[in-house]
Protein backbone atom coordinates (compact mmCIF):
# COMPACT_ATOMS: atom_id res chain seq x y z
CA UNK A 1 0.00 0.00 0.00
CA UNK A 2 2.61 2.42 1.17
CA UNK A 3 5.06 1.71 -1.95
CA UNK A 4 2.60 2.77 -4.41
CA UNK A 5 2.34 5.99 -4.88
CA UNK A 6 6.45 6.60 -4.09
CA UNK A 7 6.29 3.61 -7.36
CA UNK A 8 4.50 6.16 -9.15
CA UNK A 9 6.75 8.82 -8.12
CA UNK A 10 9.82 7.28 -9.58
CA UNK A 11 7.98 6.49 -12.71
CA UNK A 12 6.77 10.12 -13.51
CA UNK A 13 9.59 11.80 -12.34
CA UNK A 14 11.96 11.88 -15.21
CA UNK A 15 9.20 13.24 -17.38
CA UNK A 16 8.21 16.08 -14.76
CA UNK A 17 12.01 17.13 -14.93
CA UNK A 18 11.96 17.09 -19.24
CA UNK A 19 8.89 19.12 -19.06
CA UNK A 20 10.25 21.60 -16.42
CA UNK A 21 13.25 21.91 -18.61
CA UNK A 22 11.58 22.17 -22.09
CA UNK A 23 9.09 25.12 -20.33
CA UNK A 24 12.10 26.99 -18.91
CA UNK A 25 14.07 26.80 -22.40
CA UNK A 26 11.13 28.35 -24.07
CA UNK A 27 10.27 30.70 -21.62
CA UNK A 28 13.70 32.14 -21.74
CA UNK A 29 14.28 32.08 -25.52
CA UNK A 30 10.63 34.22 -25.46
CA UNK A 31 11.75 36.36 -22.84
CA UNK A 32 15.32 36.99 -24.64
CA UNK A 33 13.64 37.54 -27.87
CA UNK A 34 10.90 39.94 -27.29
CA UNK A 35 13.62 41.57 -25.13
CA UNK A 36 15.75 42.37 -28.67
CA UNK A 37 12.31 43.13 -30.89
CA UNK A 38 11.24 45.51 -28.13
CA UNK A 39 14.74 47.45 -27.48
CA UNK A 40 15.20 47.34 -31.57
CA UNK A 41 12.00 49.16 -31.96
CA UNK A 42 12.20 51.49 -29.64
CA UNK A 43 15.81 51.92 -31.28
CA UNK A 44 14.34 52.48 -34.59
CA UNK A 45 12.43 55.12 -33.53
CA UNK A 46 14.47 57.13 -31.66
CA UNK A 47 17.02 56.94 -34.34
CA UNK A 48 14.55 58.04 -37.07
CA UNK A 49 11.66 60.71 -35.19
CA UNK A 50 10.19 60.76 -38.27
CA UNK A 51 8.61 57.85 -38.50
CA UNK A 52 5.89 59.32 -35.56
CA UNK A 53 4.75 61.30 -38.29
CA UNK A 54 5.56 61.23 -42.00
CA UNK A 55 3.26 58.44 -44.11
CA UNK A 56 5.51 58.49 -46.83
CA UNK A 57 7.99 56.43 -44.73
CA UNK A 58 5.73 53.55 -44.57
CA UNK A 59 5.75 52.63 -47.67
CA UNK A 60 9.59 52.73 -48.19
CA UNK A 61 9.60 50.39 -45.05
CA UNK A 62 7.60 47.92 -46.53
CA UNK A 63 8.43 47.97 -49.75
CA UNK A 64 10.13 44.93 -51.85
CA UNK A 65 13.60 44.79 -51.25
CA UNK A 66 13.21 46.28 -47.37
CA UNK A 67 14.31 43.45 -45.75
CA UNK A 68 18.16 43.87 -45.64
CA UNK A 69 19.46 41.33 -43.19
CA UNK A 70 19.23 37.87 -44.48
CA UNK A 71 22.23 36.43 -43.23
CA UNK A 72 24.02 36.24 -38.96
CA UNK A 73 26.43 38.22 -40.10
CA UNK A 74 24.99 41.25 -41.58
CA UNK A 75 22.68 41.28 -38.66
CA UNK A 76 25.91 41.02 -36.20
CA UNK A 77 27.53 44.20 -38.18
CA UNK A 78 24.04 46.30 -38.22
CA UNK A 79 23.76 46.03 -34.70
CA UNK A 80 27.42 47.19 -33.95
CA UNK A 81 26.14 50.46 -35.60
CA UNK A 82 23.43 50.47 -33.60
CA UNK A 83 20.74 49.66 -36.60
CA UNK A 84 17.08 49.24 -34.42
CA UNK A 85 16.15 46.84 -37.69
CA UNK A 86 19.20 44.51 -36.98
CA UNK A 87 18.26 44.32 -33.09
CA UNK A 88 15.04 43.08 -34.07
CA UNK A 89 16.08 41.11 -36.87
CA UNK A 90 18.55 39.27 -33.78
CA UNK A 91 15.52 38.87 -31.96
CA UNK A 92 13.33 37.11 -34.94
CA UNK A 93 16.25 35.01 -35.32
CA UNK A 94 16.53 34.27 -31.95
CA UNK A 95 12.72 33.37 -31.97
CA UNK A 96 13.16 31.55 -34.82
CA UNK A 97 16.15 29.45 -33.30
CA UNK A 98 13.57 28.51 -30.18
CA UNK A 99 12.12 25.73 -31.21
CA UNK A 100 15.09 23.82 -32.59
CA UNK A 101 17.22 24.50 -29.88
CA UNK A 102 13.93 22.40 -27.89
CA UNK A 103 14.63 19.59 -30.07
CA UNK A 104 18.22 19.66 -29.42
CA UNK A 105 18.37 19.97 -25.61
CA UNK A 106 15.63 17.51 -25.02
CA UNK A 107 17.84 14.96 -27.46
CA UNK A 108 20.70 15.66 -24.90
CA UNK A 109 18.46 15.58 -21.95
CA UNK A 110 16.66 11.98 -23.11
CA UNK A 111 20.32 10.42 -23.28
CA UNK A 112 20.84 12.12 -19.91
CA UNK A 113 18.16 10.40 -18.18
CA UNK A 114 18.65 7.09 -20.23
CA UNK A 115 15.80 7.07 -22.18
CA UNK A 116 17.32 5.88 -25.27
CA UNK A 117 14.43 5.54 -27.69
CA UNK A 118 13.37 8.99 -27.27
CA UNK A 119 16.82 10.68 -27.24
CA UNK A 120 16.90 8.54 -31.18
CA UNK A 121 13.50 10.45 -31.64
CA UNK A 122 14.81 13.57 -31.19
CA UNK A 123 18.47 13.13 -33.02
CA UNK A 124 15.75 11.97 -36.10
CA UNK A 125 13.86 15.50 -35.60
CA UNK A 126 16.83 17.32 -35.60
CA UNK A 127 18.50 15.84 -38.62
CA UNK A 128 15.30 16.42 -40.63
CA UNK A 129 14.95 20.18 -39.13
CA UNK A 130 19.26 20.65 -40.75
CA UNK A 131 18.21 18.40 -44.00
CA UNK A 132 15.29 20.43 -45.07
CA UNK A 133 16.99 23.74 -44.00
CA UNK A 134 20.10 23.14 -46.36
CA UNK A 135 17.58 22.33 -49.28
CA UNK A 136 16.34 25.08 -49.07
CA UNK A 137 19.14 26.73 -50.06
CA UNK A 138 19.29 25.39 -53.14
CA UNK A 139 15.74 27.44 -54.14
CA UNK B 1 -0.30 55.90 -41.91
CA UNK B 2 2.64 56.65 -40.25
CA UNK B 3 5.09 53.52 -39.43
CA UNK B 4 4.39 54.27 -35.98
CA UNK B 5 0.43 53.53 -36.28
CA UNK B 6 0.63 51.11 -38.46
CA UNK B 7 3.44 48.89 -35.78
CA UNK B 8 0.39 49.71 -33.40
CA UNK B 9 -2.03 48.58 -35.19
CA UNK B 10 -0.09 45.53 -36.22
CA UNK B 11 0.41 45.03 -32.63
CA UNK B 12 -3.21 44.72 -32.05
CA UNK B 13 -4.26 42.64 -34.54
CA UNK B 14 -1.33 40.44 -33.57
CA UNK B 15 -2.47 40.20 -29.94
CA UNK B 16 -5.80 38.81 -31.19
CA UNK B 17 -4.46 36.02 -33.77
CA UNK B 18 -2.15 34.74 -30.60
CA UNK B 19 -4.87 34.48 -28.41
CA UNK B 20 -6.94 32.49 -31.15
CA UNK B 21 -3.67 30.23 -32.05
CA UNK B 22 -3.25 29.63 -28.43
CA UNK B 23 -6.39 28.43 -27.53
CA UNK B 24 -7.05 26.18 -30.70
CA UNK B 25 -3.27 24.89 -31.77
CA UNK B 26 -3.03 26.82 -34.84
CA UNK B 27 -0.72 29.38 -36.40
CA UNK B 28 -2.41 32.33 -36.14
CA UNK B 29 -2.02 33.07 -40.47
CA UNK B 30 -5.66 32.74 -40.51
CA UNK B 31 -6.02 35.66 -39.47
CA UNK B 32 -2.31 37.66 -39.97
CA UNK B 33 -2.09 37.15 -43.79
CA UNK B 34 -5.07 38.21 -44.92
CA UNK B 35 -5.00 41.43 -41.83
CA UNK B 36 -1.39 42.25 -43.32
CA UNK B 37 -2.58 41.83 -46.98
CA UNK B 38 -5.77 43.34 -47.28
CA UNK B 39 -5.94 45.92 -44.85
CA UNK B 40 -2.23 47.32 -44.26
CA UNK B 41 -1.47 46.45 -48.04
CA UNK B 42 1.53 44.71 -47.20
CA UNK B 43 3.52 42.64 -49.72
CA UNK B 44 2.38 39.12 -49.34
CA UNK B 45 5.97 37.93 -49.28
CA UNK B 46 6.04 40.32 -46.42
CA UNK B 47 2.92 38.70 -44.76
CA UNK B 48 3.65 35.22 -45.62
CA UNK B 49 7.58 35.70 -44.02
CA UNK B 50 5.28 37.28 -41.04
CA UNK B 51 3.01 34.89 -40.89
CA UNK B 52 5.81 32.20 -39.83
CA UNK B 53 6.88 34.01 -37.35
CA UNK B 54 3.34 34.39 -35.85
CA UNK B 55 3.43 30.38 -36.22
CA UNK B 56 6.59 30.21 -34.37
CA UNK B 57 5.55 33.46 -31.72
CA UNK B 58 2.48 31.07 -31.15
CA UNK B 59 4.04 28.03 -30.43
CA UNK B 60 7.16 29.33 -28.04
CA UNK B 61 4.64 31.98 -26.22
CA UNK B 62 1.97 28.99 -25.69
CA UNK B 63 3.86 25.30 -25.40
CA UNK B 64 6.14 26.98 -22.14
CA UNK B 65 2.70 26.93 -20.25
CA UNK B 66 1.24 24.13 -21.64
CA UNK B 67 4.55 21.92 -21.26
CA UNK B 68 4.73 22.57 -17.14
CA UNK B 69 1.04 22.39 -16.95
CA UNK B 70 1.03 19.05 -18.55
CA UNK B 71 -1.28 20.04 -20.93
CA UNK B 72 1.01 19.60 -23.99
CA UNK B 73 2.26 15.64 -24.14
CA UNK B 74 5.86 16.42 -24.91
CA UNK B 75 6.53 12.63 -26.10
CA UNK B 76 3.35 12.82 -28.57
CA UNK B 77 4.44 15.81 -29.89
CA UNK B 78 7.91 14.27 -30.54
CA UNK B 79 7.14 11.10 -32.05
CA UNK B 80 4.13 13.37 -34.38
CA UNK B 81 7.51 14.99 -35.21
CA UNK B 82 9.37 12.48 -37.37
CA UNK B 83 6.34 12.23 -39.64
CA UNK B 84 5.64 15.73 -39.77
CA UNK B 85 9.48 16.68 -40.64
CA UNK B 86 10.01 14.07 -43.07
CA UNK B 87 6.27 15.03 -44.82
CA UNK B 88 7.40 18.87 -45.06
CA UNK B 89 10.50 17.56 -46.47
CA UNK B 90 8.43 15.26 -48.90
CA UNK B 91 6.32 18.48 -49.83
CA UNK B 92 9.56 20.76 -50.84
CA UNK B 93 10.73 17.82 -52.87
CA UNK B 94 7.48 17.31 -55.05
CA UNK B 95 6.34 20.73 -54.95
CA UNK B 96 6.68 21.87 -58.87
CA UNK B 97 5.50 18.62 -59.50
CA UNK B 98 1.80 18.53 -58.10
CA UNK B 99 -0.89 21.16 -59.24
CA UNK B 100 -1.44 23.55 -56.36
CA UNK B 101 -5.57 23.77 -57.75
CA UNK B 102 -6.02 19.92 -56.29
CA UNK B 103 -4.54 20.66 -53.54
CA UNK B 104 -6.48 23.07 -52.32
CA UNK B 105 -9.56 21.46 -53.32
CA UNK B 106 -8.33 17.84 -51.28
CA UNK B 107 -6.99 19.81 -48.22
CA UNK B 108 -10.60 21.71 -48.13
CA UNK B 109 -12.24 18.51 -48.38
CA UNK B 110 -10.41 16.48 -46.12
CA UNK B 111 -10.75 19.49 -43.17
CA UNK B 112 -14.42 19.81 -44.11
CA UNK B 113 -14.98 16.12 -43.31
CA UNK B 114 -12.79 16.68 -40.04
CA UNK B 115 -14.84 19.44 -39.22
CA UNK B 116 -17.91 17.09 -39.52
CA UNK B 117 -16.20 14.64 -37.51
CA UNK B 118 -15.29 16.70 -34.44
CA UNK B 119 -18.67 18.60 -34.34
CA UNK B 120 -19.75 15.10 -33.67
CA UNK B 121 -17.02 13.67 -31.49
CA UNK B 122 -18.05 16.58 -29.31
CA UNK B 123 -20.94 13.81 -27.79
CA UNK B 124 -18.96 10.82 -26.95
CA UNK B 125 -15.88 12.18 -25.65
CA UNK B 126 -14.41 9.63 -22.75
CA UNK B 127 -12.38 6.51 -21.78
CA UNK B 128 -11.37 4.25 -25.07
CA UNK B 129 -10.16 0.77 -24.53
CA UNK B 130 -8.86 -0.44 -27.35
CA UNK B 131 -5.70 -2.06 -27.51
CA UNK B 132 -2.60 0.61 -28.20
CA UNK B 133 0.68 -1.33 -28.11
CA UNK B 134 2.83 1.65 -29.65
CA UNK B 135 1.42 3.85 -27.91
CA UNK B 136 2.16 1.45 -24.92
CA UNK B 137 6.16 0.67 -26.09
CA UNK B 138 6.57 4.65 -26.46
CA UNK B 139 4.35 5.39 -23.40
CA UNK B 140 2.38 7.84 -24.90
CA UNK B 141 -0.25 7.59 -22.30
CA UNK B 142 -0.79 11.04 -19.67
CA UNK B 143 -2.44 12.86 -17.06
CA UNK B 144 -3.12 16.47 -17.05
CA UNK B 145 -5.33 18.67 -14.73
CA UNK B 146 -8.42 20.18 -16.03
CA UNK B 147 -8.75 23.63 -14.77
CA UNK B 148 -12.21 24.00 -16.03
CA UNK B 149 -13.70 20.50 -14.25
CA UNK B 150 -11.44 20.67 -11.33
CA UNK B 151 -10.16 17.29 -11.45
CA UNK B 152 -6.85 14.89 -12.96
CA UNK B 153 -7.78 13.67 -16.59
CA UNK B 154 -6.01 10.76 -17.42
CA UNK B 155 -6.46 9.60 -20.87
CA UNK B 156 -5.13 7.07 -22.96
CA UNK B 157 -3.25 7.64 -26.84
CA UNK B 158 -4.55 4.85 -29.45
CA UNK B 159 -3.77 3.99 -33.19
CA UNK B 160 -0.37 5.57 -32.95
CA UNK B 161 0.46 4.83 -36.51
CA UNK B 162 -2.46 6.31 -38.29
CA UNK B 163 -2.07 9.59 -36.37
CA UNK B 164 1.65 8.98 -37.40
CA UNK B 165 0.31 8.57 -41.13
CA UNK B 166 -1.95 11.52 -40.72
CA UNK B 167 1.26 13.74 -39.28
CA UNK B 168 2.94 12.87 -42.68
CA UNK B 169 0.39 14.26 -44.70
CA UNK B 170 -0.28 17.36 -42.76
CA UNK B 171 3.73 17.41 -43.44
CA UNK B 172 3.76 17.43 -47.25
CA UNK B 173 0.31 19.83 -47.38
CA UNK B 174 2.57 22.64 -45.32
CA UNK B 175 5.51 22.14 -47.32
CA UNK B 176 3.55 22.01 -50.33
CA UNK B 177 1.34 25.43 -49.37
CA UNK B 178 2.89 26.85 -46.57
CA UNK B 179 -0.33 26.57 -44.70
CA UNK B 180 -2.23 24.37 -42.61
CA UNK B 181 0.42 23.60 -39.65
CA UNK B 182 -2.33 23.40 -37.00
CA UNK B 183 -5.23 22.80 -38.74
CA UNK B 184 -4.72 19.57 -40.02
CA UNK B 185 -2.64 18.35 -36.71
CA UNK B 186 -5.28 18.50 -34.36
CA UNK B 187 -8.29 16.99 -36.41
CA UNK B 188 -5.56 14.00 -36.44
CA UNK B 189 -4.79 13.96 -32.56
CA UNK B 190 -8.51 14.44 -31.58
CA UNK B 191 -10.05 11.82 -34.30
CA UNK B 192 -7.51 9.16 -34.63
CA UNK B 193 -5.38 9.56 -31.26
CA UNK B 194 -8.34 10.33 -28.99
CA UNK B 195 -6.30 12.75 -27.27
CA UNK B 196 -8.42 15.06 -24.65
CA UNK B 197 -9.50 18.48 -27.08
CA UNK B 198 -7.32 21.07 -24.87
CA UNK B 199 -4.76 18.37 -24.97
CA UNK B 200 -4.99 18.22 -28.99
CA UNK B 201 -4.76 22.08 -29.26
CA UNK B 202 -2.09 21.87 -26.71
CA UNK B 203 0.16 19.62 -28.23
CA UNK B 204 -0.34 20.59 -31.99
CA UNK B 205 0.66 24.64 -30.27
CA UNK B 206 3.96 22.91 -29.23
CA UNK B 207 4.76 20.66 -32.80
CA UNK B 208 3.95 23.66 -34.86
CA UNK B 209 6.99 25.82 -33.64
CA UNK B 210 9.24 22.93 -35.33
CA UNK B 211 8.36 22.70 -38.60
CA UNK B 212 7.90 26.55 -38.90
CA UNK B 213 11.25 27.11 -37.77
CA UNK B 214 13.00 25.32 -41.16
CA UNK B 215 10.82 27.36 -43.49
CA UNK B 216 11.62 30.54 -41.24
CA UNK B 217 14.90 29.91 -41.06
CA UNK B 218 14.97 29.48 -45.18
CA UNK B 219 12.32 32.29 -45.27
CA UNK B 220 14.95 34.82 -43.67
CA UNK B 221 17.97 34.32 -46.05
CA UNK B 222 15.76 34.38 -49.03
CA UNK B 223 14.81 37.94 -47.73
CA UNK B 224 10.72 37.56 -46.93
CA UNK B 225 10.86 38.48 -43.26
CA UNK B 226 11.36 42.09 -43.06
CA UNK B 227 11.67 42.97 -39.77
CA UNK B 228 9.79 45.95 -39.59
CA UNK B 229 6.42 44.25 -40.22
CA UNK B 230 7.64 41.33 -38.15
CA UNK B 231 8.51 42.98 -34.97
CA UNK B 232 4.77 44.38 -34.29
CA UNK B 233 3.41 40.79 -35.72
CA UNK B 234 6.15 38.54 -32.73
CA UNK B 235 5.37 40.91 -30.40
CA UNK B 236 1.35 40.94 -30.14
CA UNK B 237 1.01 37.43 -31.00
CA UNK B 238 3.85 36.63 -27.52
CA UNK B 239 1.47 38.54 -25.54
CA UNK B 240 -1.44 37.27 -27.25
CA UNK B 241 -0.30 33.21 -26.92
CA UNK B 242 1.05 33.82 -23.14
CA UNK B 243 -3.04 34.97 -22.40
CA UNK B 244 -4.41 32.82 -24.04
CA UNK B 245 -2.27 30.06 -22.72
CA UNK B 246 -3.76 31.01 -18.84
CA UNK B 247 -7.06 30.58 -20.67
CA UNK B 248 -7.23 27.23 -22.11
CA UNK B 249 -7.32 25.20 -18.69
CA UNK B 250 -10.60 27.46 -17.56
CA UNK B 251 -12.43 26.98 -20.76
CA UNK B 252 -15.23 24.27 -21.09
CA UNK B 253 -14.00 21.42 -23.86
CA UNK B 254 -16.95 21.96 -25.84
CA UNK B 255 -16.59 25.76 -26.01
CA UNK B 256 -13.23 25.16 -27.59
CA UNK B 257 -14.64 22.51 -29.64
CA UNK B 258 -17.46 24.58 -31.18
CA UNK B 259 -15.19 27.51 -32.02
CA UNK B 260 -12.38 25.15 -33.21
CA UNK B 261 -14.82 23.39 -36.00
CA UNK B 262 -16.09 26.74 -36.63
CA UNK B 263 -12.62 27.83 -37.61
CA UNK B 264 -12.18 24.67 -39.46
CA UNK B 265 -15.23 25.11 -41.76
CA UNK B 266 -13.66 28.39 -42.67
CA UNK B 267 -10.57 27.38 -43.38
CA UNK B 268 -12.34 24.60 -45.67
CA UNK B 269 -14.37 26.74 -47.66
CA UNK B 270 -11.51 29.22 -48.20
CA UNK B 271 -9.31 26.42 -49.51
CA UNK B 272 -12.35 24.50 -51.47
CA UNK B 273 -12.99 28.47 -53.06
CA UNK B 274 -9.11 28.76 -53.80
CA UNK B 275 -9.33 25.47 -56.02
CA UNK B 276 -12.40 25.87 -57.22
CA UNK B 277 -11.29 29.41 -58.89
CA UNK B 278 -7.80 27.96 -59.80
Amino acid sequence: MSDEPEKKAAHEQPLVHMELLVSNLLRGGVLVSLAFIVVGTIVTFVNHPEYARSSAELQRLTQPGAAVYTSIGQTASGMLAIHGQAIVAAGLLLLIATPVIRVGVSAVAFLWEGDKTYAAICFVVLFLLLVSFFLGKAE
Amino acid sequence: MTPLQFELAVFCVSLAAGLLGALLGLGGGIIVVPALTLLFKIDIRYAIGASIVSVIATSSGAAAAYVRERMANIRVAMVLEIATASGALTGAFIAGLVQPRWLYIIFGLILGYSSLMMFRRGHGEGLVTRRAPWADFLKLHSSYYDEAQRRNVTYRVVRTRVGLGLMYVAGVVSGLLGIGSGALKVPALDLAMHLPIKVSTATSNLMIGVTAAASAAVYFRRGDIDPFVAAPVAMGVLLGAVIGARLLGRLRNSTIRGVFVAILVWISVQMLWKGIRG
